[in-house]
């Protein structure tokens, strides 16, 4: 078994999500619980609430400027690629036209720790 | 006893014809491309002074096979520790693996080579599927492809694909690091993946023959070689696969194409029109192997473009002279190519025979509609069909204006030769 990240993308000042969006987000993420192959995912605030550094440098908004920012990301494990992009195609992102998903195999990390 | 030059034609004839069978076959012991590439390297090698000392085996693959799988479980052995803690080619069934250490240290104590296609299972189609993954670019796929299915050396893959040796090199680097890291599974598609990796795989083959048969720049308009190693994979790929109506139709396309070969340019290197070529020296055996997978095809129901692409081509080349052509059914065909295949280079191309059946006034109406196009904005053949359709219907001054557009737009030395002497046989007025 390996895994991957999904990096979900959307675009940019696209507004909020409609509750059909909302409800299809919300079967996803209880389909990749009932997987087995989740092992975290986060969704985040819009990126204009992010604040990036460069050096000394604070700047305003998302570290990339370009038309698509991440959204939200999710760890999954799979025992290859066509099963982590199996996964990674069934996230709604995917068909909304507004986004899409990235899949990068994790070369390590620390795992989500219990508080 | 052998002759060294005997040897070593049978050694060029395996690696011409085995080595994917080889390789293929060994990825599955070294479970790692880059190893199992070195061990069929280094079996090709040992081969020659072996056959020249020993004979030439009878299977000259199940002797290969044997080598290099050797090669590969000593390595393997001996590096076991080390080697595990590297990432390797994600394989689902591993009791092959097993099996085929088993089977090789039988042989060991026997002392003898076994026919490996008795032993191993073809494993060709894992190794085609697996260089032609969608992951990849397909530019990665192209190069993957001509190095490990067809045993091409970097620097001939480069030369193929008109890239410099040290683009090629890393190209290739990065697509086999990505296969192991990303963990892109070795195994074949499942049924329902089926249709899509095999359009990826039928993509590569096809785009491999043009590659060949119309290199995109360069003195010359063919790079055979290029061209048989497509039509070399074409084949395999239907001996592989033979009940897929697309494989076969892509093989029968590729041969009604190649049939036409000896014919495409002058002895002086000149592009030649269809019209022009002479009929007589067409491949006609190729032609009727070509006519029947076609005719197969179409029986069978289920063709697709590939397999229209091909008839259309035969028909093209069944006409006794090019003015007797079947015209209206050639453009019936292309009706069907665009109802399966919604392109505008379709499109452009179905203008050409169209002119031929309904005037070029009415061909000249739908370039021009297809001018608008934003798709097929730089593509050379738009402004070269457009000139000629012009030129047929007197309006001089504007086939010239797009004949200039075509060259502009076309690297190919002997198709700029070609559009060139369009043009000065208008100037000189004996078009």
């Amino acid at each position: 078994m390996a895994q991957y990240a999904i990096l979900i993308y959307d675009t940019l000042g696209a507004g909020g999500y409609t509750p059909e969006q909302q409800a299809a987000s919300k079967r996803h993420a209880d389909d990749l619980i009932d997987s087995g192959a989740v092992i975290a995912a986060y969704a985040l605030q819009s990126a204009d609430t992010a604040t990036s550094l460069r050096g000394d440098v604070v700047t305003d908004g998302p570290f990339i400027d370009s038309k698509e920012v991440i959204a939200g990301v999710c760890i999954i494990e799979a025992p290859d690629l066509d099963a982590a992009l199996e996964l990674a195609r069934r996230n709604p992102a995917v068909q909304w036209g507004r986004g899409g998903v990235e899949v990068r195999p994790v070369a390590g990390g620390i795992g989500p720790i219990a508080r | 006893m052998t002759t060294a030059a005997d040897a070593g034609q049978a050694v060029a004839d395996a690696h011409r014809r085995e080595w994917a069978f080889v390789l293929a076959a060994t990825v599955r012991v070294a479970r790692d491309l880059d190893l199992a590439e070195e061990c069929v390297q280094e079996a090709y090698t040992a081969a020659l002074p072996a056959w020249e000392r020993d004979g030439i085996p009878r299977s000259p693959a199940a002797w290969l096979t044997t080598a290099a799988r050797r090669r590969a479980v000593d390595v393997i052995r001996r590096e076991r520790t080390f080697r595990s803690r590297l990432l390797l080619l994600v394989e689902p069934e591993e009791a092959v693996d097993e099996f085929a250490l088993g089977a090789l240290d039988e042989q060991d104590e026997r002392q003898e080579t076994v026919d490996p296609q008795e032993v191993v299972p073809d494993e060709r189609l894992r190794l085609i599927f697996t260089c032609c993954h969608p992951a990849l670019a397909q530019e990665a796929q192209l190069a993957l492809t001509l190095r490990l299915v067809c045993g091409l050396p970097t620097p001939d893959v480069a030369r193929a694909l008109l890239v410099s040796q040290q683009t090629m090199a890393a190209r290739i680097t990065r697509a086999k690091k990505k296969i192991s890291t990303a963990r892109i599974p070795y195994r074949l598609p499942r049924p329902a993946e089926l249709p899509d990796r095999l359009t990826a795989v039928l993509g590569v083959i096809h785009l491999l023959f043009t590659a060949g048969h119309t290199a995109p720049s360069g003195p010359t308009l063919m790079r055979t070689d290029l061209a048989d190693r497509a039509l070399h994979l074409a084949r395999t790929l239907r001996d592989l696969m033979p009940d897929e109506p697309e494989v076969r139709g892509l093989l029968a396309l590729l041969m009604v194409t190649d049939a036409r070969r000896a014919t495409r340019t002058s002895p002086d290197g000149r592009l030649l029109r269809l019209a022009e070529q002479d009929r007589s020296l067409w491949d006609r055996g190729l032609l009727a192997e070509a006519q029947e997978l076609i005719m197969a095809g179409l029986r069978g129901g289920r063709a697709g473009r590939y397999l229209v692409q091909a008839a259309i081509a035969s028909l093209y080349a069944e006409a006794p002279t090019y003015a007797e052509t079947d015209w209206p059914q050639i453009v019936a065909l292309y009706d069907r190519l665009l109802s399966l295949w919604p392109s505008p280079v379709v499109a452009l191309n179905r203008t050409v025979p169209l002119s031929m059946a309904q005037g070029p006034t009415v061909a000249l109406a739908q370039v021009e509609a297809l001018e608008q196009d934003s798709r097929l904005s730089g593509y050379q053949y738009l402004p070269a069909i457009k000139a000629d359709l012009l030129q047929r219907l007197g309006r001089t001054d504007e086939a010239a204006v797009a004949y200039r557009q075509a060259l502009e737009l076309t690297g190919n030395e002997a198709e700029r030769t070609f559009l060139i002497g369009r043009l000065t046989e208008r100037e000189t007025g004996d078009a």
